[in-house]
């Protein structure tokens, strides 16, 4: 919404502000100012002059020399010009040496900081300053539609401005002194999408009168119902239609200031019928539509729904389809317009029009938002109905408009009206409470000031009942908490006192989740990780690129109906893709030895189509390139373990079936018998996909799973006081039997006296034969409470190797 | 007899004080005191002394023994102390060369900046929470006073999975799910993801993250919202922090503002960073509807809360003065690392 200045003005005469002074003071009120823009910032020096004489340049063909008087007073100034649209006479705007224009004389295209004016010779003859176009002064044509199109602003070609005096101001003159305002209204204040609306604001900010436009009773003694009827079929879309006609229409331009007001809004002066709809809607935020009454069948207005699949030429020449949950303006016989949101090309307004059918209606926003995104439509009537309108708005809008006709003689507006309002929409009664009020905005205001505020703003007060009567174009106040809102904005959010809140003391903490997921990020940051974050939405052809085959589960993912493509078109049920797609950005930038982890969900269905929430898991994903092998991940993963209290023994499988890793190196881990992750290298034709050239190793936790399973009690263990026994034995097997068949071996043949074991030395190759290798492990003893026995260990020692011998194993000798 | 022991003791004295390292100091040693050194032998040949000169003998010898093994160590430390002092002068190192650093990853800018709100607002008693990604229709719009048909609905905003389940524009939801439960009073923060159907570009991204607070209690007021959050810009970009709240508009909360915090890099006077206004939009925050109370079974009559929220990738880019957010999910290290 943009707005001048002076329309505000228009209705609160007494306001008196600096541009930065009432942007400062609206948005604290609660209508957000967004910027301004001076209409004359780059117009400096610029006055009406009259051209006294013209003569040919001696030195140049294509200039001219004027004298140009530019004080009533007979002040003179010679002008050389190129313009070959003066004549001796014409009025037109000079600006004076060390003036400034917004736009260059050459190209007419604006400048931001507009062009110094200054005296000079012209082929030897001097020119003490220079005539402007339209460009020149900031506008264009479609804002002063009576400027030439290729030269000077004519002024005195003007009916408003020929008689102006000399010397005068010519931005004052053509309203371009002005400030326009542009305002982020928010969607609650359907009210404040008008100047109306907007100025009752200003002037209760300002605390000034506020004098909205006095609306008289206008037309003839005829009646509007003899014209037309109206019947609305679908009262739910269109709860009020008021229709007035209005004859003997005098297509014209609009009055100076209508203009000006209209382009300083951004609306383009049309003609004086087209004019006021626009003017009304701007000023009350009704749109308002006019018909040429001749082209209505029977004299008769029907509101109904669209027949499905129903064709409709629009007045921009466009045919619509239309569906059953349109709203359509008929006639007798067919449509002419589609409601709130474009006229028909068959009942449009033309130059020969002689009687006209206004409308001012009020349609179910909903309705008008939908219909108009199915049509790919948005008009400006759209835009203002799609808010909600207020429904008696309309006919202060009609009588408005009529009264505008009448004044503009745009033609004779005939008596009465025709409304279809079954329902009137009657003003809210809400409570208010001044304790109640002060209780929740943490102030002590008095009720008197309270109640000063809502007079300001035009809400009744009815202070025996404590109650306030408001107003229907202000649907937002509806409860407590509202009237608090109006008491705090003039109230002044400002003056509101600080102060921390009272009452129990709460506990603040991390969730139990959070606090884990905290030291998984500082054990991956410990080793060299550095935290990233990825899309939770993905392309389906994903899952080729990791290889996963069509049946498989993980291709069953929660799809989004409207993504903003496809590649973002399914919620990930595996993390890869975003670390893989991380990776390959840095190997592809050349960046060396790296790695990234994330802490992100998967979106895992229970049942598609989805009926219940997935189930989200977060799950940390650990991805490196260059140093490092599956070892060193491996090594990280099972810090985070340790870190997060799952001691016990981690098994690793590895046949975990990851058809995107490495067959020979992968593993899933296996924690109390369940799977908690896994990791592995990278499948080379899955690094292919990504396009990264060197060996990748991931790894998957389940964050879930190991809150389930983390345990920080810690309980105290002696430390041994006796000495302990080691014992060595190296062992040759065949390959395929894995170090972790061994350890379990040892672990649960060890019983209660082994204290721990490690692997030495593992060896494949010469003195060992083929398809076998050498393992050897270092065996710890202890006892808590003696000296152990050599006969004991050597009980322990045997069971062990019974077990190896029963794997195949066999002590190298 | 007596003459031979000053004999040896000035001649031991003398190779001691000639001699130039450990070794030939523990030559010495043995020589003289060792089990056939000089001076045992004087022991050895006591039995050819007199039976009553012996004990003036032995304790003549004792005393050449002790003297002479004073010396010897004093010599030794002297020698160690010139080694030690040797190795030092050898072991000078060029402390200017570069430092072994420890490889360490980095949280993402986000969680830098989300760990220093939660810190803030769990030191005013705040717990941290979560809720989910994916979400009811009903806890992201209609709980939150937001009607079916509402424009903030529209498909141009909204990720849906179908009618019922959308992916949620907001951690609001959080809010919903908390007051559920009923277990007052409540003081939250709900960090998480939320998705917006915006194309990316250099300040939009359809997947980002928010912060949501929220407070319910007894006499909870609108001042100590303005004075719980003037207290947390503060802590957040230093202490010099104003704060400025103009009135807005949530359809869940009820007055409704903006908070706008003085330019921190500018201190308020008005840069490019601010856009000359001297101030930075940073929240959105209200006191809690009576409706959205209302639909979470919470007594509006008895209680009241407020509830704030804010885009985490804001506070972000704007603290290390990132200028395009796709930075933030390209994941390049040597973005990463810098934080």
């Amino acid at each position: 919404m943009n707005t001048p200045l002076s329309w505000i003005k228009a209705y609160v005469p007494e306001l008196e502000c600096t541009a930065q002074e009432y942007t400062d003071a609206m948005t604290l009120s609660g209508t957000k100012v967004e910027g301004f823009e001076c209409l004359d910032k780059n117009l400096e020096k610029i006055v009406v002059g009259k051209i006294l004489e013209i003569e040919r340049h001696p030195d140049a063909d294509k200039l001219i020399v004027c004298q140009v008087q530019i004080s009533e007073e007979g002040d003179q100034v010679q002008i050389v010009t190129g313009a070959s649209n003066v004549s001796v006479g014409d009025k037109i705007p000079v600006v004076l040496d060390g003036g400034r224009v917004a736009a260059s004389a050459h190209d007419s295209e604006p400048h931001p900081e507009g062009i110094k004016i200054k005296k000079g010779k012209l082929r030897g003859i001097e020119s003490f300053g220079m005539m402007c176009s339209i460009a020149e002064l900031g506008s264009d044509r479609d804002m002063y539609p009576d400027a030439a199109e290729d030269g000077i602003y004519i002024l005195s070609d003007n009916e408003d401005y020929k008689d102006a005096k000399l010397g005068t101001s010519v931005p004052e003159l053509l309203g371009l002194s002005d400030v326009v305002f542009e305002y982020e209204i928010t969607s609650n204040r359907v009210d404040c999408f008008a100047v109306i609306g907007i100025a009752r604001e200003a002037a209760a900010t300002f605390r000034k009168p506020f004098i909205p436009p006095v609306i008289t009773e206008t037309g003839n003694s005829e009646k509007a119902s003899d014209y037309i009827s109206v019947e609305v079929k679908d009262t739910d879309l269109c709860s009020r239609y008021v229709a007035r006609v209005v004859k003997n229409i005098k297509i014209g331009p609009s009055p100076e200031w209508m203009k000006r007001r209209l382009a300083a809004a951004g609306i383009r002066p049309i003609n004086n019928v087209v004019d006021i709809t626009n003017y009304v809607m701007e000023e009350y935020g009704q749109p308002m539509h006019a018909y040429d009454l001749d082209t209505i069948a029977d004299k008769k207005i029907i509101v109904r729904r669209a027949n499905s699949g129903e064709e409709f030429e629009t007045l921009d020449g466009q045919k619509r389809t239309l569906d059953t949950s349109m709203l359509m303006i008929c006639d007798g016989e067919k449509p002419v317009g589609i409601a709130g949101i474009m006229g028909g090309d068959n009942s449009k307004i033309t130059d020969n029009v002689t009687t006209m059918l206004f409308e001012a209606a009020c349609f179910d926003g909903t309705n008008i938002r939908l219909s108009g995104k199915k049509l790919g439509m948005r008009t400006d009537a759209q835009a203002k109905f799609e808010k909600g309108l207020d429904p008696n708005t309309a006919m202060q809008a009609m009588n408005r408009a009529c009264q505008l006709m009448e004044e503009l003689g745009a033609g004779e507006v005939v008596g009465g009206c025709v409304d279809v309002y079954p329902q009137v929409r009657q003003p809210k009664h809400v409570a208010y409470n001044a304790e109640r009020i002060n209780a929740l905005l943490g102030t002590n205001i008095e009720e008197s000031t309270m109640v000063e505020y809502f007079k300001m703003i035009d809400l009744e007060v009815d202070e025996t009942k404590k109650e306030l009567i408001v107003p229907t174009w202000r649907q937002d106040v509806g409860c407590h908490a509202d009237v608090a809102e109006e008491v705090a904005r003039f109230y002044g959010y400002d003056n509101i006192p600080m102060t921390l809140p009272r009452g129990e003391a709460t506990h603040g903490k991390l969730s139990h989740k959070l606090s884990i997921e905290k030291i998984i990020r500082s054990v991956a940051e410990r080793h060299g990780f550095t935290e990233g974050m990825t899309y939770s939405f993905e392309s389906p052809k994903v899952f080729d690129k990791l290889l996963i085959s069509k049946e498989d589960k993980l291709r069953e993912a929660v799809v989004i109906s409207n993504p903003l493509g496809e590649d973002y078109s399914i919620m990930r049920t595996l993390p890869l893709n975003g670390m893989m797609t991380s990776l390959a950005t840095n190997y592809n930038r050349r960046n060396k030895d790296v790695r990234l982890y994330e802490i992100a969900n998967i979106y895992l269905p229970k049942a598609l189509p989805l009926t219940q929430l997935p189930q989200e898991r977060t799950q940390l994903t650990l991805g490196m390139y260059g140093e490092g092998d599956f070892f060193d991940m491996k090594g990280v993963t099972e810090m985070v373990f340790e870190r997060c209290g799952l001691m016990e023994i981690k098994m690793y499988d590895p046949n975990a079936g990851k058809s995107f890793l490495h067959p020979g190196r992968q593993a899933n881990i296996i924690y109390d018998g369940k799977v908690i992750g896994y990791l592995g290298e990278v499948h080379p034709e899955v690094c292919e996909n990504y396009n990264i050239g060197t060996k990748v190793n991931v790894a998957v936790l389940d964050i879930p799973m190991i809150i389930e399973r983390s345990n920080f009690a810690k309980k105290f263990k002696t430390i041994g006081k006796f000495p302990g026994v080691s014992r060595d034995i190296s062992m040759v097997m065949k390959k395929d039997i894995l170090v972790g068949q061994v350890e379990e071996i040892i672990r649960k043949r060890g019983g209660k006296l082994l204290e721990n074991y490690k692997l030495f030395d593992i060896y494949e190759g010469a003195q060992i034969k083929e398809g076998y290798k050498s393992v050897a492990y270092s065996i710890n003893f202890r006892a808590e409470d003696r000296t152990l026995e050599e006969k004991e260990i050597s009980a322990v020692m045997e069971k062990i190797l019974n077990g190896l011998k029963e794997l195949g194993i066999e002590l190298r000798q | 007899m007596q003459d031979q022991l000053k004999n040896i003791v000035d001649q031991a004295i003398s190779q001691i004080n000639e001699s130039e390292g450990m070794d030939k100091l523990n030559d010495i040693r043995v020589a003289f005191l060792g089990k056939k050194g000089e001076l045992t032998s004087v022991l050895k040949s006591m039995k050819d002394v007199a039976p009553e000169d012996r004990p003036k003998v032995g304790q003549m010898v004792n005393e050449a023994r002790e003297q002479l093994e004073k010396i010897l160590e004093e010599k030794k430390t002297m020698f160690l102390k010139k080694v030690r002092e040797e190795q030092i002068k050898m072991e000078t190192i060029d402390v200017t060369l570069p430092a072994k650093k420890p490889v360490m990853g980095k949280h993402h800018p986000n969680t830098i900046a989300l760990e220093e709100i939660e810190t803030i607002f769990t030191g005013m008693g705040y717990e941290v929470i979560e809720g989910p990604e994916v979400e009811y229709d009903y806890y992201n719009f209609e709980a939150l006073n937001i009607p079916a048909n509402h424009p903030a609905k529209d498909e141009q905003d909204t990720f849906y999975v179908n009618s019922n389940i959308v992916l949620r524009t907001q951690t609001s939801s959080v809010q919903v799910h908390e007051m559920e439960k009923g277990k007052l009073p409540i003081r939250m923060i709900a960090p998480g993801r939320v998705f917006r159907s915006d194309e990316v570009d250099a300040t939009h991204s359809p997947s980002f993250h928010q912060v949501e607070g929220l407070v319910i209690d007894k006499d909870v007021t609108f001042a100590d919202l303005k004075g719980t959050l003037a207290e947390f810009a503060k802590e957040l970009f230093g202490e010099e922090t104003k704060v400025k709240f103009r009135p807005h508009h949530f359809p869940f909360t009820e007055p409704s503002a903006e908070m706008d915090v003085s330019c921190f890099k500018c201190g308020g006077s008005g840069c490019r960073f601010c856009k000359g206004s001297g101030w930075i939009e940073i929240l959105g925050c209200g006191m809690v509807h009576p409706n959205v109370l209302k639909m979470s079974g919470i007594d509006p009559e008895e209680y009241v809360g407020f509830a704030f929220g804010m885009g985490l990738e804001r506070v972000a880019l704007l603290k290390y003065e990132i200028d395009d957010m796709r930075l933030l999910y390209e994941n390049d290290v040597r973005f990463l690392n810098q934080f």
